[in-house]
């Protein structure tokens, strides 16, 4: 095990815990940004997702992670970046201006919504943000000159400065780049004073307040850049999805992010993305799973002459193809993670990790929860 | 036309109890509360239609069904996470929901199934039709609202839910089974779901989705009236129905849906805590 000897204030919080760890985080970029290398379009396509849903994860993980507010809303966000985006490349305004200007009236939106929210906590915050949800995806049905309602609205591709992001590497790249900076942004400012009070707020809201932090300032703020990045990643997710249509975005995509942020591990950036990789890798394991499962089984029925397994293959194939099932999937998963690894993906990579540092001397008591027992929320 | 925003504010108002029943009881907030809905018109369905029972043996073969399905859940799943953060607990409840769904589509099918009842005809007085559906929903409310009343304030073991919602520790030390308690509360929450869920099913026919709808609408119902406040809630419910109904007859397309939420958002920016609802402010 490592010990990193800290002999100033500045050294927790600098942007890398030690040498060792800047080293680890280059090498990983370097390996991402070689992927599309090796793999092929359609895996380049999937990875794209991921870094779309990696920054709604980290716009989700300020609020919900760091700040302690739930929004049942977000895809609301998503989608009012994204159909911003879509309408100014329309009507011919250069790229970079056109995702400036969908980040501004996203963050405007965010700032709106947020401000009746500072009067609110917990469930009725929850209940404010999807009936906001809920007005938004109607407005998106309705106001047809701007999102042309469900007949739906092309999106074309991205092309900056002149140079075309059509190609799937090319739009990876970009993604990958937008990633990169929000994550760098968040760390930022989660490092600094804003991020602090943020994190004492989820904490208690009475003590940050005892403390001189602003709450109704760093709630609207924590509304604010959570839904800038939203729209940023709306701009992205615009492009990607190449058509946009009301239903794209309604509370089950808004209860999806709230899955991506929760299995990856509330409160820490990794579990962002962590999330993300499973939130978009999920359904494509799935639809694989489907065909493999069967195959695989019945050919261990033919070499072992045992019907039983091609039986269960077949039962299993069947079972993956009905509707529906993906969701109850997502939400099996959900609820295991919930009761049995509250920290969602991160905590359990945190538990690994220790285990191997600390190889023969591991206890588990080190991570064992508190019981508790009752907490009440209606006094606060 | 008051009638049928009437008998939907009640589903509402039925489906908000349960919501409140269960966080007055446990905080916990349960968004599974629309599909234990749905499971109980599907069960009451089954028991109609495919085993050929009468309508009041299969209304009464679902609610039980239910109402232990509803307390096994307690018992086995949310009793873990109760003093975990509220957010935890809405995420676990949409996940429950999400797999309700799913067995539901594999177990039943994703059709949309009709519920034969006996309220099929109409009465007509002083020129005003009153079609039997309506006025059963009604009717239902009413009947499930007083003995939901009686057994709270006549029985033991209602007061003994009162008492264990007011304090729960101050309960468990006068010798009253908490956590039986609460298995019961979501027994009687999840039962009076499948009332709604079956008094509803003749006006929007069964399939898996039929309870989200609701549970968001009921949700809304819930936190106009306050959370936590049970007359509120039905207060809350009927008030949405009339809403809905009437911004669906007077304003343009398109505000039937959001009218409601229009309505909750205005309250919510001037009396945070709902119609009945009381604000405290913890003291340290």
């Amino acid at each position: 095990m490592r010990f990193v000897f800290k002999t100033s204030y500045a050294q927790d919080i600098q942007l890398f815990r030690d040498r060792m760890d800047a080293f680890w985080y280059v090498l990983l970029a370097a390996a991402v940004a070689l992927l599309p290398v090796v793999m092929s379009e359609y895996y380049v396509g999937e990875t794209t997702w991921v870094f779309i849903y990696a920054i709604c994860g980290v716009s989700l993980m300020v609020l919900v992670g760091y700040t302690g507010l739930i929004s049942l809303g977000h895809a609301a966000f998503l989608g009012i970046g994204a159909y911003a985006h879509a309408f100014f490349i329309k009507h011919g305004v250069p790229w970079v201006a056109a995702v400036a200007l969908a980040v501004v009236i996203t963050t405007a939106c965010g700032i709106i919504v947020g401000l009746p929210a500072l009067r609110m906590s917990g469930i009725y915050l929850a209940i404010a943000t999807l009936a906001f949800a809920t007005i938004i995806q109607e407005v998106f049905s309705r106001w047809e000159s701007v999102t042309h309602g469900f007949a739906g609205m092309p999106v074309e591709k991205p092309v900056i400065f002149g140079v075309s992001f059509a190609h799937d590497t090319a739009f990876y790249y970009l993604c990958l780049f937008f990633l990169v900076v929000s994550l760098w942004l968040t760390r930022n400012l989660l490092r600094a004073p804003t991020g602090r009070a943020w994190v004492a707020i989820r904490d208690s809201e009475i003590a940050a307040q005892s403390m001189g932090v602003n709450i109704a300032i760093y709630k609207s703020m924590a509304f604010a850049y959570s839904a800038a990045l939203m729209g940023l990643a709306g701009a992205l997710f615009a492009h990607k999805i190449a058509y946009l249509a009301p239903d794209i975005f309604t509370i089950l995509l808004s209860i999806q992010l709230l899955l991506l942020v929760i299995v990856g591990g509330l409160g820490s950036l990794h579990g962002a993305v962590f999330g993300a990789i499973f939130v978009a890798l999920l359904p494509p394991v799935i639809a694989i799973l489907r065909d493999s499962i069967p195959a695989t089984l019945s050919s261990v029925a033919g070499a072992t002459g045992l019907s039983l397994f091609g039986a269960i293959g077949e039962g299993v194939g069947a079972f993956l193809r009905k509707p529906g099932v993906e969701a109850g999937i997502f939400g099996l998963i959900l609820v295991l993670v919930i009761l049995l690894e509250p920290l969602g993906m991160y905590g359990r990579w945190m538990k690994i990790r220790v285990y191997f540092s600390t190889f023969p001397m591991y206890k588990r008591a080190t991570f064992k929860r508190q019981k508790t027992y009752m907490r009440s929320e209606r006094l606060r | 036309m008051t009638l049928n925003g009437l008998a939907v504010g009640c589903i509402y108002g039925l489906v908000a109890l349960g919501f409140v029943l269960i966080y007055k009881a446990t905080e916990l907030v349960n968004f599974a509360q629309g599909d234990l809905l749905m499971l109980g018109a599907f069960v009451a369905y089954m028991a109609v239609v495919w085993w050929g029972l009468d309508y009041w043996v299969g209304f009464a073969i679902a609610v039980v069904v239910i109402a232990v399905f509803g307390a096994l859940l307690d018992a086995t799943v949310l009793r873990r996470v109760i003093g975990q953060p509220q957010f935890a607990v809405v995420m676990l409840t949409i996940g429950l929901g999400a797999m309700f769904r799913t067995f539901a589509s594999v177990t039943w099918g994703s059709e949309i199934y009709t519920l034969p009842t006996p309220f099929s005809g109409v009465w007509t007085v002083g020129g005003v039709t009153l079609s039997h559906q309506y006025l059963s929903i009604v009717a239902g409310t009413l009947v499930l609202c007083g003995a939901l009343y009686g057994f709270f304030t006549h029985t033991r073991i209602g007061v003994a839910m009162q008492a264990t919602s007011q304090n729960q520790l101050a309960a468990y030390y006068m010798g009253i089974p908490v956590k039986l308690i609460f298995s019961l509360i979501w027994a009687i929450s999840a039962g009076v779901a499948t009332v709604a869920g079956i008094l509803l099913a003749p006006v929007t026919l069964i399939d898996i989705n039929m309870g989200l709808a609701v549970a968001l609408k009921a949700f809304a119902a819930a936190v106009l009236g306050g959370f936590g406040s049970i007359p509120g809630a039905l207060v809350g419910g009927i008030i949405i129905g009339l809403i809905e109904l009437y911004a669906g007859a007077t304003l343009p397309e398109g505000f039937k849906d959001t009218a409601p939420y229009i309505v909750l958002l205005l309250m919510l920016a001037v009396r945070p805590q709902g119609l009945f609802g009381t604000l405290g402010r913890k003291k340290v």
